[in-house]
């Protein structure tokens, strides 16, 4: 079986004709089978894209991508609860559930499990399962050992397993807003102050390490996960889907490298090499896997010129 | 006063934390209505090496509870992680064993486990599984018969109220303690930072990684791991490293600054009476991993609040800033949206 | 009148100046003592040391002209006093005013608050300092008392002490 490639949701605020352009030019150019759409971070975010949201899912299905929608990750307010349970109101669409919230409304119909759904044990995949859930993107921080378990339970359940290879990852959410408390805002004032840091707001130390990066509520690493080195373990484990989480760097070409990995075309060196000549910010990380803290880099980095 | 009758019928319990047997013992002799504890190991959110609880010990701990009229409740209330996850399922066996009132879970397989080997096992949700809607709520208590949600620190009184009518379990909220930023059971912040995962270990900022350090200029800093959480200024107390709670440079401040909370402690005496109102079955004091004289100085000022309420009488917790985190209180996202 | 006096001094102060003097010997007995004390009466703070068991600890009180050095090792538990001069190596060091320190021990501080509020300072292994906390807190009761009662009439005077600093705590 071919390993599938994914475009990850897009986790930031782009400009409404930007994230559409970034959308038009996967479904024109990106060898990925299945890309998320929907804003799994911030509810007020959502009405932005709409206007755009039937051209943009119409031309990656005649692309001949799968359109799959990932559902918001943290769901407290009454817009939040609408924004999530209406999509499960599309009986058609394949729907990747990132909060419980959306659990009882797919009950018995075939659905996937988001990143943000705490999965880490065979018993939690099982009873998924048994729910509908067919596909579990699997959380970033699961160490190799773990990966290969619930790999292993998805497969007795009939279902398959997705990792994240690429992108800062996600590390927490909260009901609170950090880039409006950076610019003195609250949450409900906001003025969409995201917008401005296509990639998140970077936080660094006192002493001036880069830390952590701020995307509204949500708390990614400063490092971008780069899994290349990895891969061959995780499909040998079975992992059956490997998902690339969109920046504002050449996300086609990004694609098109791990695409050629996969295929066995290229080498992991070439691969890394290929990502930081697109601009990778370097060093990158994939402390989780090996069970060390996420954001070290284990193994040497490959050698650059 | 038309509702004090209300109010009376509905005395909410008062669930205390026990990190230690001394804890414990001192949280029911102060008033608790129930204690909560963990076992020594990673199944709790509280896996701190010198705290917690043997087998043998909880059980000596129940039969004290008992022997006063107090509930004891265990926390199993990390995720149990593949291939450690018997471990969780042994916990949860040991909680039948020794008939605790009711056992605390978030996680969805060892929630599985208890409704399907010990139907007769009390469930309370915690605050861990992140459950902040009532479709989410619903879920487990439809699937796994959850009697008990502990929500999230997240939510405002007017939002507990409007989740109380749409659930049909209780609800247990904090009153008091330590507040993380981060929504619970979401934050693998700790394992980027040291290794050592929230969820999966059952720890958060662990003593292990945490080091102080002196500069020259008579400042400290407080470091997790490889980084700087936070610099004092000299004079300035040094807080606990906790990653949610330092102070970092953004490009659109001048100054380091709490990117996400200044180290307070939650304090809702004053929002008692609202969210009894509410629905809230239970309060919930924070800190298993407080001395017990702390336990003994906030169950019992709780204790004392709680009959006062509920007997129409006016009731004051001002004494208890002393004991809160950097000797700061907030009332969190409880009373206003605007905390968001 | 006499307790008038101290308080002025500050009695932790006194208790400094009246020590300082004094050679280590004795006091090195004393200690001892307590420790293989505490080892007997109270086995269940070994059990929670756990990993630490074979941590060292040095406990630095501000007013003191020593630092004790605790190495709770349940076959030969040891906590001697050495003056500061000497370089003492320990994993973990604990320092604060006497009076924090004495709540502490005396089962009534609560640690934790002292902490926040940077009255007690650790250095070195700061989860072996944590561990030892959790261990002294869940000692029921007063560990100065369980001391004292060990202590024989030897110690008499220091339950006098005893009484006195917990006035004076209530003053302070």
């Amino acid at each position: 079986m071919t390993s599938e490639l994914t475009m990850g949701p897009l986790l930031f605020h782009w400009p409404a004709e930007t994230r559409r352009d970034f959308w038009f030019r996967v479904a024109d150019e990106a060898p990925v089978d299945t890309v998320y759409l929907g804003e799994t971070v911030c509810s007020k975010r959502e009405p932005f894209f709409n206007p755009h949201i039937e051209e943009v899912s119409e031309r990656l299905t005649r692309a001949g991508k799968r359109v799959v929608w990932s559902s918001l990750a943290q769901v407290v307010t009454a817009i939040d609860r609408r924004a999530s349970t209406g999509i499960a109101e599309f009986e058609a669409a394949d729907i990747e559930a990132n909060d419980a919230s959306l659990l009882p409304l797919l009950r018995r119909k075939p659905h996937r499990i988001g990143q943000y759904l705490n999965v880490y044990n065979e018993a939690t995949i099982t009873h998924l399962a048994s729910n509908g859930a067919y596909h579990f993107s699997l959380q970033p921080e699961l160490p190799a050992e773990t990966i290969s378990r619930l790999t292993e339970a998805a497969e007795a359940a009939g279902a398959t397993t997705e990792v994240q290879v690429f992108g800062r990852v996600t590390l927490a959410l909260s009901a609170r807003c950090y880039h409006a408390r950076a610019h003195g805002r609250t949450k409900d004032n906001c003025l969409f102050v995201c917008e401005s840091d296509a990639d998140g707001m970077e936080l660094q130390t006192r002493s001036h390490h880069k830390f952590l990066a701020i995307n509204g509520i949500q708390t990614l690493s400063h490092r971008y996960l780069e899994l290349s080195a990895e891969i061959p373990l995780l499909v040998a484990m079975g992992v059956s889907a490997f998902r690339l989480s969109p920046h504002s760097l050449d996300m086609i070409e990004v694609a098109r490298a791990y695409r050629q990995l996969l295929d066995g075309r290229i080498s992991t060196d070439e691969t890394f090499a290929k990502l930081a000549g697109l601009g990778m910010p370097q060093p990158v990380m994939n402390g989780f896997f090996h069970r060390k803290p996420g954001y070290l880099h284990v193994g040497a980095q490959p050698e650059l010129s | 006063m038309s509702n004090q009758t209300d109010l009376l019928k509905a005395k909410p319990e008062l669930v205390c934390p026990a990190g230690t047997p001394a804890a414990l013992r001192a949280a029911v002799d102060s008033g608790a209505d129930a204690v909560y504890c963990g076992l020594a190991n990673e199944t709790n959110a509280r896996n701190f090496a010198g705290l917690n609880f043997t087998p043998d010990l909880l059980e000596q701990g129940i039969a004290y509870a008992r022997g006063h009229g107090t509930k004891v409740l265990l926390a199993v209330n990390s995720f149990a992680t593949a291939p450690r996850t018997q471990l969780w399922f042994d916990a949860i066996d040991t909680a039948a064993r020794l008939g605790v009132d009711a056992v605390i879970v978030a996680d969805i397989g060892v929630a599985s486990y208890a409704a399907e080997r010990h139907p007769q096992l009390r469930l309370h949700l915690s605050v861990q599984a992140g459950a902040s809607s009532p479709e989410a709520i619903r879920y487990y208590c439809s699937e796994f018969n959850v009697k008990r949600v502990v929500l999230p620190r997240i939510l405002t009184v007017t939002e507990i109220a409007a989740i109380h009518r749409e659930i049909p379990c209780e609800i247990e909220a904090f009153v008091f303690g330590n507040i993380g930023m981060m929504s619970e059971g979401r934050c693998s912040l700790t394992n980027y930072v040291t290794g050592t995962s929230t969820n999966m270990d059952g720890v958060c900022s662990p003593a292990n990684a945490v080091h102080y350090m002196d500069l020259p200029d008579g400042s400290k800093t407080a470091e997790l791991g490889d980084f700087e959480i936070d610099c004092f200024a000299p004079g300035e107390h040094a807080g606990y490293p906790t990653i949610c709670k330092g102070r970092y440079l953004s490009p659109v401040r001048k100054e380091p600054y709490y990117a996400f909370e200044e180290p307070v402690s939650l304090n809702l005496s004053s929002l008692l009476p609202d969210l009894i109102a509410a629905g809230v079955t239970a309060l919930k004091i924070e800190g298993r991993q407080r001395s017990r004289s702390y336990v003994q100085a906030v169950v019992s000022a709780y204790r004392r609040a709680v009959d006062d309420i509920v007997a129409g009488r006016w009731h004051d917790l001002s004494g208890l800033v002393a004991l809160t985190e950097g000797g700061k209180e907030t009332q969190g996202a409880f009373q206003t949206k605007k905390w968001r | 009148m006499a307790e008038e006096n101290l308080k002025d001094l500050k009695l932790p102060v006194v208790i400094g100046k009246l020590l300082a003097p004094l050679p280590l010997f004795p006091l090195q007995f004393i200690l001892s003592r307590m420790v293989k004390g505490i080892t007997q009466r109270r086995p269940e703070f070994f059990a929670r040391l756990g990993p630490h068991i074979g941590s060292s600890y040095a406990l630095d009180v501000t007013e003191l002209p020593f630092v004790l050095l605790l190495k709770p090792n349940p076959q030969k538990p040891e906590m001697t006093a050495h003056r500061r001069s000497e370089k003492i190596a320990s994993d973990a060091s604990i320092s604060g005013p006497f009076m924090d320190l004495f709540k502490v021990l005396d089962g009534r501080g609560d640690s934790d608050a002292m902490f926040f509020s940077g009255n007690i300072k650790v250095s070195g292994n700061t989860e072996a300092a944590v561990c030892l906390r959790y261990a002294l807190d869940d000692l029921e009761g007063s560990v100065i008392e369980d001391l004292l009662h060990m202590g024989g009439p030897v110690l008499m005077p220091a339950h006098l002490l005893l009484q006195r600093l917990r006035r004076l705590e209530i003053q302070t």
